[in-house]
């Protein structure tokens, strides 16, 4: 049963640094394989930074996330979260 | 027997210890060996890459902090699952390990490189993760700082800015590097550590690691496998060092009272406690980069009117000089979609960038004005990279049209010295960037070693732009400031002093040995001393007749 989720990236840094870093643990972290991709992009394996930052996502953009299996769609809730939300304003600034 | 080397003291203090080498990055050798097993090979390579992340989150374990996050982000790149295949993929095709975890990280570094901005920024931690997993796979030692578990004098050809990261002052006892000048970035290191360095030192990598070196970082000496005596010295100048920088407090002022202010040089918020804690009489030189570079979008007018607001009260009511963004194809802004330069240092930077992005500059001035208001802060402003008195005129305007009332610039540019009398005309004060006005009156990249001797702050043409400045701001009576790291040394501090400058702006653990060195001169001392210095012919002679001025 495939769950697909449209997010747009919250952070201005885009899902770079921090909010690639964090995203990507949590993929890791998910008890099914995650895919993300860029809109009409190739999707590509979500628990891999290179891959991840290669997508090259900025803020505002709209990333797909789709996975398969058991607690998809809760897996899915739950990166999407990551995306959309604006890790910048939590503190550094650097 | 003892044996002694000679270099530039760059950083002061004096510290003895067993010496170990910086880690080079291996080379593969030339002929690439045949395997046998491709499928052991791959097992190999992909352990290798584990074991690189491994040792890379136990130091992040170990950092903390902002240091912490960046060790972690690159070994979650080193223990990537797509890199894992790529490399897995090329070891089965025949690849011996080290040459494919190569291969493998070369061909994402190609792609983040293409890229450009903060993916480029990357390529050098995919470089350090190749470095690290091909050490490990030829059996070679690690690149990078060493760890031997115990206090050492670290010996290196030069350091390079990523070495920053990983070293830890506790550990390191002294620098000595066989190339780099005074503005290299060991020396910027080193001095921001308060760690005694000397580079410049022809067979500094000829010492065996664990011989032990007594290196003095006033005197630019390393004495090879000292005597005890000499041992004991190295401590008892230590100690009295110690001693005379905690007898030395508050403002900057010679043995007569002549008053030169000590500022701090800050990058950014975190470094305003050492500022403070340094004693310094405020910031001489805030750069404001740390709130452009790095990040895909302008910072907001709200955001850096916060971020600066911030600065300006952790200094409780104290001087801040503000430099506005000094940005330019070396330092590119991923928002301002800036043309890659021949010569970047010659381009559109520093207030040049104005012409392309007018909007940039109002909005930070807007920002510095309500942040001063926020607090009540002395705040003043000053442009980098301006050339001529009608640059400064107009910077002048708008920084004043902002309701801002004090307006600056740098002089950093030979021209803006040749012209400073016409310049002070235009605005309330200057400040020397002793490092580029090196750069650019010796035609010397600041990045090529080689050049070094060029760029040493006792070059007496540099010495002579700085006294050309002096002297117009002493006839508009206007203040003078050196924000270069020529302010940092203690003997150039009282040569400057003599000059004119009537403020000094350094990094903060610099700050007691410059206040200490002024506390024991008189201004007619200082001023004999300048006219020493600018006398001689070499930046040797230079600094030969101003200590002989000084004691004499």
């Amino acid at each position: 049963m495939m769950a697909q989720r449209h997010v747009i990236v919250g952070s201005s840094v885009g899902l770079h640094a921090r909010p690639a870093s964090l995203f990507v643990q949590a993929a890791a972290q998910a008890p099914v394989p995650v895919f993300i991709a860029k809109l009409g992009g190739e999707p590509t394996d979500a628990r891999s930074i290179l891959s991840v930052i290669g997508l090259d996502a900025r803020g505002g953009d709209t990333v797909v996330l789709t996975a398969d299996g058991a607690d998809a769609e809760a897996v899915l809730d739950d990166l999407a979260a990551i995306v959309a939300t604006n890790h910048d304003a939590e503190g550094s600034l650097s | 027997m003892s044996k002694d080397l000679h270099g530039l003291g760059v950083s002061a203090g004096s510290a003895a210890g067993p010496a170990v080498r910086l880690g080079t990055p291996p080379k593969l050798p030339d002929v690439e060996p045949a395997v046998a097993d491709t499928g052991a090979e791959a097992d190999r390579a992909v352990a290798a890459l584990e074991a690189v992340g491994e040792s890379l989150r136990s130091r992040a374990a170990a950092a903390g902090g902002q240091a912490a996050e960046v060790l972690v982000a690159e070994a979650m790149m080193a223990c990537d699952p797509a890199l894992a295949t790529k490399v897995r993929g090329l070891a089965g095709a025949g690849r011996p390990a080290a040459w494919a975890v190569n291969e493998a990280l070369a061909s994402y570094r190609a792609m983040l490189t293409s890229a450009g901005g903060y993916l480029a920024e990357r390529a050098a931690d995919l470089d350090d993760i190749a470095d690290r997993a091909v050490a490990l796979l030829l059996g070679k030692a690690m690149p990078g700082i060493p760890a031997p578990g115990h206090p050492f004098v670290l010996l290196a050809a030069e350091l390079a800015p990523a070495d920053t990261a990983t070293l830890d002052p506790a550990a390191v006892l002294a620098i000595v590097t066989e190339r780099g000048g005074p503005t290299s970035h060991t020396a910027i290191l080193a001095k921001t550590f308060g760690i005694p360095a000397v580079v410049c030192c022809p067979g500094a990598l000829s010492i065996a690691d664990g011989t032990v070196v007594a290196v003095d970082g006033s005197a630019g000496t390393v004495v090879v496998e000292p005597t005890p005596e000499q041992v004991e010295q190295a401590a008892r100048r230590s100690a009295e060092r110690a001693a005379r920088l905690a007898a030395a407090h508050g403002p900057g002022r010679t043995m007569d009272g002549h008053p030169v202010k000590l500022l701090a040089n800050v990058g950014g918020p975190a470094d305003v406690p050492a500022a403070i804690d340094a004693d310094a009489e405020g910031i001489g030189l805030l750069r404001t980069e740390f709130l452009f570079l790095d990040r895909r979008d302008e910072p907001s007018g709200e955001e850096q009117r916060v971020t600066y607001a911030e600065i300006l009260a952790g200094m409780g009511g104290r001087k801040v000089v503000v430099r506005t963004l000094d940005a330019g194809a070396d330092k590119p802004l991923a928002f301002a979609s800036q043309q890659a330069e021949p010569n970047p240092a010659l381009g559109l930077r520093g207030l040049r960038l104005d012409g392309l992005l007018p909007a940039l500059l109002d909005t930070q001035l807007e920002a510095l004005t309500l942040a001063a208001k926020d607090t009540g802060a002395d705040l003043w402003v000053m442009a980098p990279m301006v050339s001529t008195p009608a640059e400064a005129a107009t910077f002048a305007d708008r920084v004043h049209g902002h309701g801002l009332p004090i307006a600056g610039v740098m002089i950093e540019v030979p021209a803006a010295a040749l012209c400073a009398a016409q310049i002070m005309k235009q605005v309330d004060f200057v400040s020397i960037g002793t490092n580029d006005l090196s750069q650019y009156t010796f035609a010397a990249d600041r990045q090529a070693g080689a050049l070094a001797p060029l760029l040493d702050p006792w070059q007496p043409a540099l010495l002579q732009l700085i006294a050309m400045t002096a002297t117009a701001g002493r006839a508009a009576g206007k203040p003078v400031s050196v924000c270069g790291e020529a302010a940092s040394d203690p003997l150039l501090a009282v040569v400057l002093a003599g000059l004119g400058v009537t403020s000094l702006s350094m990094a903060p653990p610099s700050l007691a040995e410059v206040r200490a060195a002024l506390a024991g001169q008189t201004l007619a001392r200082c001023e004999a001393a300048a006219t020493a210095a600018l006398a001689a012919a070499t930046p040797a002679a230079a600094r030969a007749a101003a200590r002989a001025a000084t004691e004499g």
